[in-house]
């Protein structure tokens, strides 16, 4: 059998963590291609909605990231993704998903490394717990 | 389906167009679009487009003042339902409240590999029991919790006034620890399969556990399990109570007396506990047994009450705001203190128009709200 390939949703926020992701390829770091990532104009703006969607159509694990909280374009993005995120986290606690396959960074834009370590972190967990608790709703199964 | 069998099932030729409907709905009365006799209108001459692709559908209160004014009894609020579920096949999901999230939940819970942690919150404080005959809902207040932390609204202490309350009658409930959402919200959203899923599964849990009796402290999952469950073949085979009918029998029966609570109260009729299944006396027989309290009618109550402005969480906007602010003013004139309603939802939304953001701050009426179990629990014990 092959070996169990989680998938990720990564909601990044546009001027820090999808830039660190463009840094990360464009300085050719290697990170596991697991992770899809959807550009948000701001951490701020991640809606619960989308993270259970994703949870919805079979990801193992969602990653929420942006600026840090000084940094962020629109003042007090990250406050309010830290806000949503801790609401959300408890919501998903009840509904039984294990706590580590929800994930909030930080990631400023030179961090390219960093994004590269968290990618390959988060992989690593998803794979010790395999696939998530929804993933029988999956319509289709996608090659990762 | 489609719409000509609606229009069969529902007998909704038999429409005179007198427009009685959309004159007492609450949501026509102030948004200009909205029509149930223009929604009649457009099933009965086959414009099926316009009616399915209208974002208004998802409107609808589905609170069944228009189905009670009726001459010619056609049920609306079931046409609307079941034209949802058409709306879904054609991939039109509504505008819904809180983004649609709570719908998504119940979706999630139709996995059968989660383990649901639903029952953390319940402390030594309660006494429960696996071999009670009687089996308390908890329903979604857990998921409630976090969802509402920032409207000060915790659905959980409903529930654990609901255990006080049974408790300190000598009952011991069981609580089902995978119990999943009743399918209330899903069902009046359209998504048929998401609701027959959910109902199989709490249909089969109840059966394996054999209770004779089950208590509810929300309206909704007790319309759907005495209503909903039966019509889709899913049978529970044991007896249905709302908290409030099970305290008002215990009052006639057992001579149950209270504590006094000095305190002026009006009630607010939910629509699924009111015109769903006309359970209008139980809670009034429960206030008024308690000593001390002073209870006032709004203008508009038991058959005409007025909705809290959303249900099943389907399209909440300004006109729902206006709803809840009218409402609210109406309990206010009454010169009560408290309005005392027995959902858990009619609460979430007065609380939230209380504490809205919005430009219309400033001139929202403030009125503690409370629901029925907590004022009982209250008036209980030492």
């Amino acid at each position: 059998m092959d070996e169990f390939e989680p998938q990720i949703i990564a909601f990044c926020c546009n001027w820090c963590t999808y830039a660190a992701a463009d840094l990360a390829g464009t300085s050719r770091v290697h990170y596991p291609a697991n992770v899809r990532i959807v550009r948000l104009m701001c951490s701020g703006m991640v809606d619960p909605m989308y993270v259970l969607k994703a949870f919805e159509g079979g990801a193992d694990g969602v990653l929420v990231a942006g600026c840090h909280l000084v940094d962020c374009h629109y003042i007090d993005g990250p406050e309010k993704c830290d806000a949503m995120f801790a609401k959300l986290s408890k919501m998903m606690h009840v509904l039984g998903l294990e706590d580590e396959r929800l994930r909030r960074e930080m990631i400023s834009t030179s961090e390219g490394t960093v994004f590269a370590r968290v990618v390959k972190e988060f992989v690593d967990q998803l794979k010790k717990l395999g696939p998530s608790p929804f993933s029988s709703l999956r319509k289709e199964k996608v090659a990762v | 389906m489609n719409l000509e069998d609606i229009i069969q099932e529902t007998k909704t030729y038999y429409c005179l167009e007198c427009g009685k409907c959309t004159s007492v709905c609450p949501v026509a009365k102030y948004d200009p679009s909205f029509s149930p006799r223009a929604i009649i209108e457009d099933a009965l001459l086959g414009f099926e487009d316009e009616l399915i692709f209208n974002q208004k559908l998802f409107s609808c209160l589905t609170c069944y003042t228009c189905q009670q004014r009726c001459p010619c009894d056609v049920d609306f609020p079931v046409f609307i339902r079941k034209a949802r579920a058409i709306a879904q096949n054609n991939g039109q999901h509504g505008i819904c409240a809180h983004s649609g999230q709570l719908q998504s939940l119940a979706r999630l819970m139709t996995s059968p590999d989660i383990k649901q942690r639903r029952l953390e919150w319940l402390s030594d404080k309660y006494r429960t029991s696996n071999d009670s005959d009687v089996l308390f809902w908890v329903g979604c207040a857990p998921y409630f919790e976090p969802i509402f932390e920032d409207i000060e609204f915790r659905a959980l202490d409903i529930t654990e006034a609901s255990l006080k309350i049974l408790n300190l009658l000598g009952i011991e409930p069981r609580l089902l620890p995978n119990e999943k959402c009743c399918g209330h919200d899903v069902l009046w959203t359209g998504d048929i399969e998401t609701f027959k899923t959910l109902a199989e599964h709490n249909a089969a849990q109840i059966k394996e556990v054999g209770v004779k009796k089950i208590i509810f402290s929300c309206p909704e999952g007790y319309r759907t399990f005495k209503l909903d469950y039966p019509n889709f073949g899913f049978d529970v085979g044991c007896e249905l109570q709302h908290i409030s009918e099970f305290l008002a029998e215990r009052i006639e029966k057992d001579g149950l007396k209270f504590n006094e609570v000095k305190k002026k109260v009006t009630y607010q009729d939910p629509c699924r506990l009111g015109r769903h299944l006309g359970v209008y006396d139980a809670p009034r027989k429960v206030l008024e047994s308690i000593p001390g309290i002073e209870f006032v009618e709004m203008q508009y109550n038991r058959l005409d009450s007025i909705c809290c402005g959303t249900s099943a969480w389907t399209n909440c906007d300004s006109y729902s705001n206006i709803i809840r602010t009218q409402r609210l003013s109406e309990a206010t004139l009454t010169g009560a203190e408290t309005i005392i309603t027995s959902c858990p939802k009619c609460q979430t939304h007065f609380r939230c128009a209380m504490v809205d953001k919005g430009e219309e701050k400033r001139a929202m009426p403030s009125i503690e709200i409370m629901d029925l179990a907590n004022l009982v629990a209250s008036a209980m014990g030492d």
